[in-house]
């Protein structure tokens, strides 16, 4: 019961963060109705700016701030300079496209540090503290947890409080409308992958430290399970991304506790095909509103 | 003219006496290979109502997409108060003055009431003004006010027509451009709308545009009636003397 | 309307037609394919061995792709499922002391059996999906296959991978065939079993069904079509092609092992088709080539430039990816069309200068131009 309960509790920290990068997924997919596939690459490497940041400063956070602003820049670059320029014919096109930045920044990244695992310091202590004779989460969880609230909390308000959020969602929902009210479509555009690629570098350096390791490749298996996150969530549901997360943390928590971590691929893969079998819309979807 | 949503914005020229509002000539405009639009002359005066009629596919909705910036016209000119609209980017024509109610209403479905009418005034920042701009849409439209926090795909035909038509008028245009506004109406709700029309630019000097297949219930709010046929302009006419001229009523509008 | 008839009616008329010729196109392929082996060095028949097996797998992705307008990033994954399922029923017979042709066909016929099985499942759960939907599933399965191998280690060797008992080239042959050639002669042979086949599929009734499926599946299945057959069937066909590319991929290196089936291999997988050109059957032997040859050049490459022993360590393999990446994205946003698409139109500009004008029926999306029109003439690549 005490691992049961110890792994239910680090499981919602991991879910936390699958949460934010599957959210930053959906920021894309509303926005351009374009599955980011390279998103994890992107996000890759701007853990190994926060990486190359920290190890010269000697300072996390300045890491940290480093790879969102790292992560800005490269969601700017990458739909400006790529994904802009890909014929919309074919909703492939700009997945094939995405996977070819995927490819490079692989490279890039293997050529500049090599394909080995870097170890990453991080500033809070991941022993699980003890409650009550119970192990629960580790300082680290809980500054996951906390950072992923405040990033949650900030988008919320950013979308439903503030004119540019309005503006990103009224250019995500009817483009042509929204240029005839003067909104700057494709000047929002840009701000969604912006936003969503600082997002998506702000949940890979909370949780590359953790389980994956820093490596060219250690967002292959954080972007299925953000994939999977978003299907079970519905790729248009900010709040589904956030329930589907944590149902997937746990899951994964509690098949690495009871049946070992390799397994922990296959859980997400049985997964995902039970929820596209059943319900490809996703749990969460607002399908019945697109439809309207 | 009264203060108030529809008021002419401070800075902006009154429009010389006997200049009209909008004025197009030569325009031609269509998709990919054959235009729709052939050399359409348009002049819609200050405080009027111009209503475009015409069958189905006589590009009425291809002529306001060419005002509006949809499409691009391959020739012709298009001025707003004098002002060569074509070099105005279509995101930027509202700050021009131009409202453009799309087919269809152009209602988004998944933002409230409210958050469709304050993207009406975005352009000009948020603030006072736009909130003010917004509470006069609701004093407007009563029915508006009952639903604010609604999302616009629960809202009914009618109150979707009074949701957009009040949305242009928050961003405080000098002419609106109204696309078939009475589509799938019932005849009573269509005769609302029509009535309310007529009354913005009476009792606050709106200058409207207005296509509509709906020849009848269009020409009895306007001033004056444009008919279009396959692209061209075949008559503009004080809007009684069409419904009364019998051969063009059965040439062109099959009545 | 009018257009789709005339189309039907050719097709009617000249059905035995295209069969017989592919067949016998494939058939003189294939012998001038082999008797060009007898000339390669042991390593070059290794290699265009390999190309062959690559060959299966991207005419059955390209198929997949182009045709049926259904991304799979599996394609790796189920090459794996054929070369597995090629190695544990090979090392069975062996150790049951078969030997002979059987112990080549039966252990092949296996590979593509358990690959089109796993097809047939993904193409099931993928049916009711587009575009990047099923990417993603295809991106778990690939992702998932070292935890599958490790987690079955027993049988499967895990990460070092499986050893395989093979049947060698028949004793008569010894003398003047080397190990290598055969082999490529088995890899061309099945490479030219899949164009034919493929090839039958793309060009007729069943090719039409899947490009209406890909077009508009409402329209498709207003015109009769049974839209989920149509894409499960699709999703195993291709499935099967990529088996039997594992498979003997398997049979040529005697192993079957995770590393060679990871993401980026189905990525390779990817750019192959796209610069053959999507939907093109040629296209696919094109890529298949480039899979075999620019790895080879980037180290070259490598190897000659005067850089430290870490760095070169560091560019080898990656400079590979680099490159195809960049070709993949430039491609991709310049010429989709391919390898294949530009000498297509090419050839079409020499022999018939100007087609003769579609009348009233509007022209066919942008989407059908560019992939579906160049493959339906694309012949077999031999």
């Amino acid at each position: 019961m005490d691992h049961f309960l110890h792994l239910l509790s680090s499981g919602l920290a991991r879910g936390a963060v699958f949460a934010v990068f599957a959210l930053a997924l959906v920021l894309i997919w509303r926005a351009a109705r374009i599955v980011n596939f390279a998103q994890g690459a992107m996000a890759a490497a701007t853990t190994y700016v926060a990486f190359a940041v920290t190890a010269a400063t000697g300072n996390y956070w300045l890491g940290l701030a480093a790879a969102v602003l790292a992560g800005a820049l490269l969601g700017l670059v990458v739909e400006r300079g790529v994904m802009r320029h890909v014929a919309r014919q074919s909703p492939l096109n700009s997945v094939i496209v995405a996977l070819g930045v995927v490819m490079v920044l692989q490279a890039v990244l293997g050529i500049a540090f090599g394909n080995d695992y870097t170890p990453m310091r991080v500033p809070f202590s991941m022993e699980p503290l003890w409650v009550g004779g119970v192990p629960l989460l580790s300082p680290y969880d809980l500054y996951v947890i906390g950072a992923v609230a405040m990033l949650l909390l900030a988008l919320g308000l950013l979308f439903t409080r503030t004119a540019v959020g309005l503006r990103m969602r009224a250019a995500a929902f009817a483009p042509e409308t929204s240029r005839l009210l003067g909104v700057p479509v494709s000047r929002m555009l840009t701000l969604g992958w912006t936003l969503s690629a600082a997002v998506g570098a702000f949940a890979a350096v909370l949780v590359i430290p953790t389980e994956l390791g820093l490596n060219p490749h250690a967002t292959d298996t954080l972007f299925v399970y953000a994939f999977t996150v978003a299907i079970v969530g519905g790729l248009d549901s900010p709040v589904g991304a956030a329930v589907g997360g944590l149902v997937v943390g746990v899951l994964l928590s509690l098949v690495t506790g009871y049946l070992g971590s390799t397994l922990a691929p296959i859980a997400v893969l049985v997964l995902l095909v039970v929820v596209l079998l059943v319900r490809p819309a996703g749990i969460f979807s607002a399908r019945q509103v697109r439809q309207a | 003219m009264s203060a108030g949503v529809v008021a002419p914005r401070a800075g902006t020229p009154p429009e010389a006496a006997g200049e009209p509002l909008l004025d197009v000539a030569g325009l031609t405009a269509g998709y990919g290979g054959t235009p729709v639009l052939h050399d359409v002359a348009l002049r819609v005066p200050a405080g009027d109502v111009v209503a475009v009629v015409g069958a189905n596919g006589a590009g009425k909705t291809t002529l306001l997409r060419a005002l509006s910036g949809l499409v691009r016209p391959r020739a012709g000119t298009v001025r707003l108060g004098g002002a060569d609209l074509l070099a105005v980017p279509v995101e930027h024509r509202v700050r021009a003055g131009l409202a453009h109610v799309p087919e269809g209403h152009g209602v988004i479905a998944e933002l409230t009431v409210d958050e469709n009418l304050r993207l009406g005034g975005l352009w000009r920042g948020g603030g006072r003004d736009l909130r003010d701009a917004v509470d006069e849409v609701y004093a407007l439209f009563e029915p508006l006010a009952r639903r604010v926090a609604s999302p616009g795909h629960q809202l009914s035909g009618g109150e979707r027509q009074m949701l957009a038509v009040g949305r242009a008028l928050v961003s405080r245009p000098r002419l609106l451009l109204l696309d078939e506004p009475s589509l799938g109406l019932a005849p009573r709700v269509v005769a609302d709308i029509m009535a309310m029309l007529r009354r913005l630019c009476d009792d606050h000097g709106l200058t409207i545009l207005l296509v509509e297949q709906n020849v009848r219930s269009a020409l009895s709010v306007a001033d004056v009636g444009v008919v279009l046929h396959l692209g061209q302009v075949v008559a503009t006419r004080p809007a009684r003397s069409l419904l009364h001229d019998d051969a063009l009523r059965h040439a062109y509008l099959g009545f | 309307m009018s257009a789709h008839s005339r189309i039907d009616a050719r097709a009617a008329r000249w059905r035995p037609g295209p069969t017989l010729r592919r067949l016998a196109l494939t058939v003189l392929g294939l012998a001038l394919a082999i008797t060009a082996t007898l000339a390669l060095e042991p390593y070059r028949a290794y290699q265009a061995a390999v190309v062959a097996a690559y060959l299966c797998a991207t005419a059955g992705l390209t198929l997949l792709v182009g045709r049926g307008g259904q991304l799979s990033l599996g394609h790796a994954a189920l090459m794996a499922a054929g070369a597995y399922g090629f190695g544990l029923t090979s090392n069975a017979l062996s150790a049951a002391d078969v030997a002979g042709p059987v112990r080549l066909l039966v252990p092949l016929a296996v590979g593509v059996a358990s690959a089109a099985a796993l097809g047939a499942l993904l193409g099931a759960a993928g049916a009711r999906l587009r575009g990047p939907y099923l990417a993603g599933l295809t991106l778990a399965v690939v992702v998932a296959v070292p935890a599958i191998t490790s987690t079955f280690s027993r049988t499967l060797g895990g990460d070092r991978g499986l050893w395989i008992e093979i049947e060698r080239r028949p004793e008569a042959l010894r003398p003047y065939v080397g190990a290598e050639q055969w082999q490529a002669w088995v890899a061309l042979a099945a490479a030219a079993l899949v164009l034919f086949v493929l090839g039958n599929v793309g060009s007729g009734s069943a090719g039409r069904q899947i490009a209406a499926v890909r077009d508009d599946e409402a329209a498709a299945r207003l015109a009769g079509i049974d839209v989920t057959r149509v894409k499960v069937a699709t999703f195993t066909l291709s499935a099967a092609a990529a088996g039997l590319g594992g498979a003997v991929l398997a049979y040529v290196t005697q192993i079957a092992n995770p590393g060679a089936y990871s993401l980026v291999f189905s990525l390779f997988l990817v750019v192959a088709v796209v610069v053959g050109g999507l939907g093109s059957l040629a296209g696919a032997f094109w890529g298949a080539l480039l899979l075999v040859a620019l790895p080879e050049l980037t180290s070259s490459v490598t190897d000659a430039l005067p850089v430290s022993a870490g760095l070169a360590q560091r560019l080898d393999g990656n400079l590979a990816v680099l490159v195809f990446g960049v070709l993949l994205i430039v491609l991709m946003i310049a010429a989709p069309r391919g390898i294949q698409g530009a000498l297509t139109a090419a050839r079409r500009r020499d022999m018939r200068p100007r087609r003769p004008a579609r009348g009233a029926t509007p022209a066919p999306g942008p989407a059908a131009q560019t992939q579906g029109d160049p493959a339906a003439r694309a012949p077999t690549a031999g």
